[in-house]
């Protein structure tokens, strides 16, 4: 599908509201993605972002509102037919199974085959291991060695396989899901080094987080989310890292908190 | 390694990787076994040729199921009604020839169809209903063999019906697939120019090669590298190791796991035809136990009982460790009671031994 060169943005959610029964999830959200950002979508538990996330991934379709992959309004049954489209989403479980190894992982539900005599179909094992230990190098990523378990792996370094496997298999938009959340520091900053070498691909990125500290250093948009409404996108030039934290509901959160606590600023 | 890695690796020295493989610990059993009887049995006879054939025509028998049982365990399930299948899927072939006077090639295939059927069953079962398998299969334990007493009884007016393997020897295709022995013309080569013991009459003591063998070696086979070199294979090991990441990529969980139930079946349905011809006789209570004998040579074999992991190599070395003991013990002074008390600790060693790889594998740092 080649892209519009048209529109300069991948995915737009116009108005988009999502209720469930009597729940209003989403209401009038609107948020633009560029081709090449990583777009930040910020909010604390609540906000609706796995709701948004979801719209985006083709798992629900939004209530009201309008989604447009490249300028084109589009309509998804299931997950399959946004992954068409390359819009890919890892979401926090990562889809991985720890006992088989990196390379069998890697290409999981889509093996590369070859064929012996025309009559036997195999695996193509070899290739596998060259690809897998290719694509996760490119990414800044070096496996000892392909037949490794995932299982031994640290989270850092599954969160890397599953985004690697993402763009391998044709992610233009990579949705990730709170892919920092569980991380340490040093991993966190491999996963976000990533992101960013995701985005120098052209790859979009949405980076859903409640981590300013995650999002600023690598964002170049921010939209924050609060109570299912849309509280406006931000270019980095245009708001602080403290901005970003009080406009969270965090950020007002935490001040009270401080002050309840006896802690002076 | 980059600078970038946070990890710390430690080389690991080359046995410490073999070890680490499924296959290790049942290679290294087997090889203790034979260690044992060289030394305890070793002028006995067990190592002479029809000693060898005595001991392998029972692993070989095992080793067909323990494939099967393999693959299903690494999937993530357990088929615990494959023993009353035998004496099931026995029935259900010798009885219309000897009763009924159908060919012997048809109840057979007839057969088939029932027990690819009942594995169609217990696998729909299971994945549908989301028990486990365990108590699916456990229940289907009773009732198949309750079921060939029944009707066995109701047909036959008997629970042991003979003269199915004149008919078998009779069919020629029953005859090429399942009766007697391969590479006869060989063997009696061998016994006239003295290099095998022949009988009196120069007839050799072993004919050939029983075909059980060659049945298990080509089903190892095939298995192993569908387990390891083929799209399939490794969509087994992800619906056994983590049915939902499998789902989520897009392998058809449900399809992968009933047909597996189809092909235990199957290798049911291949044990208790060869046993037939073999002894000539079908019976509603064969296969007594052969569900757990053969989980038990997955499990020395390296499978471990939550799935995902294992290999049909290791599975087959379980089987054969099985067979070595069993027979291997008549041959030397020890009562044949100590079998099943070796046989268990073995399975407590193995278990053991698996649950400190999983660990190994699956802990996070």
């Amino acid at each position: 599908m080649a892209p519009d060169p048209a529109s300069e943005y991948v995915l737009e959610l116009d108005s988009v509201s999502k209720f469930f029964g009597t729940v209003v999830a989403l209401k009038d959200v609107t948020m633009r993605i560029r081709r090449g950002e990583v777009h930040c979508l910020l909010g604390d538990n609540g906000a609706g972002k796995s709701t948004l996330i979801k719209i985006l991934a083709g798992v629900h379709p939004p209530s009201r509102g309008t989604y447009r992959v490249d300028a084109e309004p589009v309509a998804f049954d299931s997950p399959r037919d946004a992954l068409d489209r390359g819009i890919a989403t890892v979401y926090q479980d990562l889809a991985l199974v720890p006992l088989m190894s990196v390379y069998r992982n890697f290409f999981l539900g889509r093996e590369p085959m070859r064929t012996y005599g025309r009559i036997f179909r195999v695996f193509d094992r070899r290739l596998a291991r060259q690809v897998a230990s290719e694509r996760l190098a490119e990414m800044g990523i070096t496996v000892r060695d392909p037949e490794q378990a995932v299982g031994t792996m640290s989270g850092g370094e599954r969160q890397c396989l599953a985004i690697a496997r993402a763009i391998h298999f044709g992610a233009r938009v990579l949705i990730l899901d709170e892919p920092t959340a569980a991380l340490g520091v040093k991993q966190s900053a491999n996963v976000l080094r990533l992101i960013a070498r995701a985005r120098d691909k052209g790859i979009s990125v949405i980076f859903i987080t409640h981590n300013v500290h995650h999002a600023y250093p690598v964002g170049d948009t921010f939209t924050l989310l609060n109570r299912g409404q849309s509280m406006g996108t931000f270019k980095k030039s245009e708001i602080s890292r403290d901005e970003v934290l009080n406009m969270m509901a965090g950020g007002q959160e935490m001040a009270d908190l401080m002050s309840e606590l006896g802690v002076r600023l | 390694m980059t600078d970038r890695s946070d990890d710390r690796v430690r080389q690991v020295s080359r046995l410490h990787r073999v070890m680490a493989r499924p296959e290790a610990t049942a290679i290294a059993g087997t090889a203790l076994v034979f260690a044992i009887f060289l030394v305890t049995a070793g002028g006995s006879g067990m190592f002479a040729l029809d000693g060898v054939i005595n001991w392998s025509v029972v692993a070989g028998y095992l080793g067909i199921l323990a494939v099967g049982a393999c693959l299903l365990m690494i999937a993530g399930e357990f088929d615990l009604s494959i023993g009353s299948m035998i004496g099931f899927t026995g029935m259900v072939a010798a009885i219309p020839p000897l009763h009924m006077g159908w060919p012997v090639w048809l109840s057979m295939l007839v057969s088939l169809a029932c027990a690819l059927v009942l594995g169609f069953v217990n696998g729909q079962l299971v994945v549908r209903t989301g028990l486990p398998s365990f108590i699916v299969t456990l229940a289907f334990l009773f009732v198949l063999r309750g079921l060939t007493l029944a009707f066995s009884i109701i047909v036959a007016d008997r629970t042991i019906v003979s003269g199915i393997g004149d008919l078998a020897e009779r069919d020629p295709v029953v005859r090429l697939l399942f009766v007697g022995t391969v590479g006869d013309g060989l063997f009696g080569w061998m016994a006239q120019h003295g290099l095998i013991r022949a009988l009196d009459d120069g007839t050799p003591l072993v004919r050939g090669i029983p075909k059980v063998l060659i049945w298990w070696t080509v089903l190892a086979a095939a298995c192993s590298l569908s387990l390891t070199r083929t799209r399939f294979g490794n969509w087994i090991f992800a619906v056994g190791g983590d049915a939902g990441a499998a789902k989520n990529v897009g392998v058809p969980v449900r399809r992968v796991k009933v047909s597996l139930f189809m092909f235990t079946a199957l290798c049911a349905w291949l044990f208790a035809m060869l046993q037939i011809c073999d002894i000539g006789s079908a019976a509603a209570d064969r296969g007594l136990q052969k569900e757990f004998e053969a989980v038990i040579a997955a499990v020395i074999g390296g499978c471990l009982l939550t799935g995902g992991y294992g290999s049909v190599i290791g599975a087959c070395f379980g089987a054969l460790l099985f067979g070595v003991v069993q027979v291997g013990i008549t041959y030397t002074n020890i009562n044949a009671d100590w079998f099943r008390v070796f046989l268990g600790l073995m399975l407590l060693l193995a278990v053991l031994f698996n649950n400190q790889v999983r660990r190994r594998v699956t802990q996070t740092r």
